[in-house]
């Protein structure tokens, strides 16, 4: 129902639920407001009373930001009433602040509107809010600058809420409220402790709406963090480089560095952000950054256990020309090429660069050296979850975006921590169980995203596949399955009905240890939902049995025809920025770009036609058997681009003996990684702020990243780069652009069909497939059957299979590795950003309290932790998410690699390590 | 109203007894799946009765936990109603209503009685057995002036009323709660005037 009323004079119709004051804005007149937020998420408050109108027949004013309009009124937004009401407000809010001049920010959102209401003359009143009468002290409780990257002036603040509103129901962590009341009521965090000390986790929401600056980025402060001393020069519309979320940003340049990040209207986020996004700009502009090619020095032989800072690089390296360095990178690779052919070169390319360097990449692996040997670190991540959604359902891709979250009546999330590793998704998953919407949480960890859950499920490491079956048998023994949907569309019903047969959860409840009414339950609530949804992560995939855990919950999906309708669907949340997208063009060993079989002879004949060459007919090489084939002596030539297998393979201390043994080693990177430690020639690159090119995220969304800096020194663009060297090693390359590059790649691929570079320059974010030039690609796909040779989607059952290495006297406790909120991956990133390695600086092991108790240790002590492939020395965390009997270390800290530990056993299919389980031992350090 | 804030000293910990923990789950049980949160109030109110009559920091981390709520939650409650003391008090807690009603019936002299035995407002008395704050309607007007003392109202004051209350709870004569005058209840102050014919 739409309705009709007058506002300034003029007819106007509101939609059905706008305010007063967005039809106002629709039409072009600029109410001021404050405590209102004219962005999704956010709802109306009326606290402020910025934004008053006048309304016929009505004796007060009222708050157009809350009003809805009714058929017949008429309101005035304007006239002397109006006019002097608003200034009297902003004039009494203005009484309770620092002067513009000495308040944190006088660019804020406040002197703006003020500015529009109209107040010309400072306030003729003093409030009684501390900070009115002008300065105060910053050692007063009103300033807060004990957060790395958050300064707190309360001085400023006018409790409009907005803070709390960020904190709670947008990004809903619930650690900012209103604390007081009356005159005295302010933001505090969690017990009125300082910021930094809270338990805010930084997503800095708060930050980008507070309309007077008194929560503000301290990037932009001076050193007392209480006044804004920073004025960008330049705003660029960018992607995160991340994960595999894809916020949007705009990022804020002055002097050629990156002074602050905004959320921006992504499809992904909504205009959120994380700490990682939105604080953890800085390592790009990190002083270690590589500024000149290096070449390995005669006198300074390669060993497996060198450990190398960037201050002591010329005792192993020198500097040289780039003409020089590709050279020598280029003619290493080609004399092995020549001698020993293609079958001993190999290529790590990255998913953290853009699509247009990962088909690049792969290309000149496949057309200059003839070999399939390249893949990247998908390997490491959802190579079996992969694995088996392309043989479920013939899509290694997301079946629905996380968004689809609002849309569900049941959400299971198994196997990842998305307050940690995909914080902006997870918020939608928080937000969707606040309305209602079930929300099943089955980890070995606990997180914080079980107090959210209505089914928060913690189960024994390794043993999904038990866990998983049982619920499918409760589900085809109750009949809750979809008999209709299974006839049209699946194939393999009864073999996986007579293969859980065997799993009753009372059979299985000692396995997994969660009692076999929670299953039932769990398995009703999952089946008999309108709309149920799975989202899962590592905990599923870095198993030796990751492929059939993966296989289960495509079961789960197919059997109760929770796919292929908005609210359902399969959705394996993408880690990196870029892995969809690398996945995509190519980066992978069995494929080449769109997953088209290198085995298959007429895919092959066309890549043939279109690259000019006999290409290689068979499989390569996956990042594991790389390295174990470099020990064999089978590969001796490798070209790493951006990739960091030193700190991110399984078995740390043989990958980096198999790279110590390489006879050329070319490593592209911005950083002087662990990796890079073992190069022969190492090219200085451009990081994500600097370069153009497309990614795409965990959603199918393909999105554009816009440079915002000039690369450092003499670094060059990695496109470049990869062109540079295809040509020395004799391919006639020549592009002129990234979009030149973009062009030939989506000619060889389907799925970005209707989707060219314009479009995405100008639409910001594509979904793929999309079904014409001018239509929105497709978020939820599978509507109508499967892209499998008969359609259907395949179901695979899955056998209980232990964990590789179970616990036993000598390694009595279970390992599991990972990531965590402030750190990217291996750490290459984030430990060289100021922001977030304050937050946290230190390698540590996380222990369940009653553990360390009965164990004799003390926290915050130093531990070793061992296994059987070696030892690291870190300080041990208590943390009662890890249940009792298990450890868990993030693999980001190169002072302590948990890597060093793990289990390089592969699951058959996907090829992934086990990262996720291996038997350790601890003792004192 | 005074400024309020988490005193300063802290004790280490606090847990409730054993029987105000069966009360408390109680308490929880008393609301549907996923309401839990609503009992927060009746819990800090008996974490207070528990400790001394105020909150220290512990407890309300204790009642946050044992309904799994975010800390911010408990805190806003803890630090919006006055009647959850965020300092030490006396073990006679006063909280003397001046809203108008009160206010016009004589109030302003029963400050003057508490400035006077005890001190400034918010202080607690030397000996620790007094303590006052001025706050919003009690909802008695009817027997106003009135004060709340720990749990009870103590009713149709005056100054010398008061301060011979004040003097027995100091020397431990008995008091009784509600009117100090010979008035039942909320009768009228001058005996029955309607019903006056029935017979008893």
């Amino acid at each position: 129902m739409t309705v009709r009323f007058k506002l300034d004079g003029q007819e106007v119709t509101a939609k059905p639920g706008e305010t007063i004051w967005q039809v106002a804005q629709r039409e072009g007149t600029q109410i001021p407001h404050l405590c209102w937020l004219d962005q999704p998420g956010y709802r109306a408050d009326g606290n402020c009373r910025a934004c008053m109108v006048e309304i016929e027949g009505e004796r007060t004013l009222a708050a157009s930001c809350i009003r809805h309009p009714a058929d017949g009124m008429t309101v005035k937004s304007a006239g002397p009433r109006v006019e002097a009401s608003r200034k009297m407000v902003f004039e009494l809010l203005a009484a309770d602040m620092p002067a513009r001049e000495t308040g944190p920010d006088p660019e804020a959102t406040f002197w703006k509107q003020a500015d529009l209401a109209g107040l010309d003359h400072a306030p003729r009143y003093t409030g009684s809010r501390p900070g009115a009468n002008g300065s105060i002290p910053a050692d007063s409780i009103f300033r807060d600058a004990s957060h790395p990257s958050i300064a707190v002036n309360l001085d400023a603040c006018i409790a409009c809420g907005l803070c709390e509103r960020a904190c709670r129901e947008v990004q809903v962590n619930d650690v900012i409220g209103m604390g007081f009341r009356g005159h005295h009521a302010r933001p505090v965090f969690d017990f009125e402790d300082p910021m930094g000390h809270s338990t805010c986790v930084a997503c800095g929401e708060c930050v980008q709406v507070c309309p007077t600056g008194a929560l503000f980025e301290k990037t932009l402060m001076n050193g007392e963090a209480t006044q804004r001393t920073i004025h960008a020069d330049k705003s660029v519309d960018s992607v995160c480089p991340f994960c595999g979320v894809g916020c949007q940003t705009t990022v804020q340049v002055k002097d050629n560095r990156i002074v602050q990040v905004d959320g921006r209207h992504g499809p992904a986020n909504r205009g959120k952000l994380c700490v990682k996004g939105r604080f953890g700009f800085d390592y790009v502009m990190h002083p270690d950054r590589l500024t000149k090619p290096l070449i390995r020095r005669d006198d300074a032989p390669k060993s497996s256990g060198m450990k190398l800072d960037f201050v002591d690089r010329l005792s192993v390296f020198r500097e040289a020309t780039w003409e020089e360095a590709l050279d020598c990178a280029a003619s290493g690779l080609k004399q092995i090429f020549d001698r020993d052919g293609g079958a001993a070169m190999a290529g790590f390319g990255s998913a953290k660069g853009t699509n247009e360097e990962a088909y690049l990449f792969q290309k000149l692996i496949r057309q200059g050296f003839g070999t399939n040997n390249v893949d990247h670190c998908t390997r490491l991540c959802h190579a079996s979850s992969v694995a088996a959604l392309m043989e479920g359902v013939g899509s290694g891709a997301v079946s629905a975006p996380f968004t689809a979250a609002d849309d569900a009546d049941c959400i299971m999330i198994i196997g990842a921590r998305p307050e940690q590793n995909h914080p902006v998704a997870a918020t939608y998953f928080k937000q969707a169980a606040k309305r209602g919407t079930k929300l099943i949480v089955m980890d070995p960890r606990r997180q914080e995203l079980m107090r959210h859950a209505s089914h928060p499920v913690v189960f024994k490491p390794g043993t999904d596949v038990a866990l998983l079956n049982a619920m499918l048998n409760v589900i085809i023994s109750e009949n809750l399955h979809d008999e209709q949907y299974i006839q049209a569309n699946v194939s393999g019903f009864h073999a996986l009905s007579e293969k859980v047969k065997d799993f009753t959860p009372e059979a299985m409840e000692p396995v997994y240890g969660v009692s076999a009414d929670t299953i039932r339950d769990l398995a009703r609530t999952f089946a008999r939902a309108e709309r149920s949804i799975i989202f899962w992560g590592m905990g599923i995939s870095q198993h030796v049995h990751g492929t059939d855990n993966s296989r289960c919950l495509i079961a789960l999906a197919l059997v109760t025809g929770h796919v292929g309708r908005p609210g359902t669907g399969l959705h394996p949340l993408r880690g990196q920025n870029n892995v969809q997208g690398a996945s995509d063009a190519g980066l992978i060993p069995m494929v080449f770009p769109d997953y088209q079989p290198v085995e298959d002879p007429d895919i092959r004949a066309r890549y043939e036609d279109a690259w000019g060459r006999p290409l290689d007919p068979r499989k390569g090489l996956t990042v594991v058997e790389i390295v174990n084939a470099i020990h064999y002596g089978q590969i001796r030539g490798m070209y790493i681009l951006g990739e960091n297998p030193a700190m991110s393979d399984p078995d740390q201390s043989h990958a980096r003996a198999a790279l110590a043994k390489l006879e050329h080693l070319v490593v592209q990177d911005i950083f002087l990684t662990e990796t890079a430690w073992h190069a022969d020639v190492i090219l200085p690159a451009s990081s994500q702020a600097e370069k153009l090119g497309t990614y795409t995220n965990s959603n199918r969304q393909v999105q554009i990243g816009r440079p915002a800096l000039t690369p450092p020194g003499e670094a060059r663009q990695d496109w470049e780069l990869i062109v540079e060297l295809a040509r020395r090693i004799g391919l006639d390359w020549s592009y002129k652009d990234v979009p030149d590059v973009y062009a030939e790649m989506s000619a060889l691929m389907p799925s970005l069909n209707h989707i060219g570079w314009d479009r995405i320059e100008r639409e910001g974010s594509v979904t793929y497939p999309a079904g014409a030039d001018d239509r929105p690609g497709s978020e939820i796909i599978f509507y109508d059957g499967f892209p499998t040779s008969d359609g259907r989607g395949k179901l695979v059952p899955a056998d209980l299979l232990p964990p590789d290495e179970l616990p036993d006297e000598d390694y009595p406790l279970v390992l599991t590795t990972g990531r965590m909120l402030e750190h990217w991956h291996t750490g290459a990133m984030t430990r060289r950003s100021i922001a977030l390695n304050a937050q946290e600086p230190k390698a540590v092991v996380s222990m369940h309290p009653k553990d360390i108790g009965r164990m004799g240790f003390s926290r915050g002590q130093m531990v070793k932790v061992e296994t059987r492939r070696g030892g690291i020395t870190l300080t041990l965390r208590a943390d009662r998410d890890v249940t009792q009997g298990m450890l868990f270390i993030p693999f980001c800290y190169g002072e302590a690699p948990a890597n060093i530990l793990t289990n390089p056993q592969l699951d058959p299919f996907g090829k992934i390590p086990e990262f996720k389980f291996c038997a350790a031992r601890i003792v004192s350090a | 109203m005074s400024v309020r804030r988490l005193d300063p000293a802290q004790p280490a910990s606090f847990e409730f007894s054993s029987e105000n923990l069966d009360w408390a789950k109680q308490q929880i049980a008393k609301y549907p799946e996923g309401r839990q949160w609503a009992a927060v109030i009746p819990l800090l109110w008996r974490a207070q009765e528990q400790h001394d009559y105020w909150l220290p920091e512990p407890a309300i981390r204790y009642v946050a936990e044992l309904l799994d709520m975010p800390y911010i939650r408990v805190y806003e409650v803890a630090t919006f109603y006055t009647m959850f003391n965020l300092s030490p008090v006396g073990k006679y807690h006063i909280q003397l209503c001046g809203t108008t009603p009160c206010m016009l019936r004589g109030a302003e002299g029963l400050k003057a009685v508490c400035e006077k035995v005890i001190g400034p407002v918010g202080t607690t008395s030397m000996d620790g057995l007094f303590s006052w704050v001025e706050v919003e309607c009690l909802g008695a007007c009817v027997n106003a002036p009135m004060v709340q003392i720990n749990n009870d109202y103590f009713e149709d004051l005056s100054p010398d009323i008061f301060e011979s209350l004040l003097e027995k709870l100091r020397t431990g004569v008995g008091v009784k709660p509600g009117p100090q005058t010979n008035r039942q209840y909320s009768a009228p102050a001058s005996g029955p005037r309607t019903l006056t014919t029935l017979d008893r």
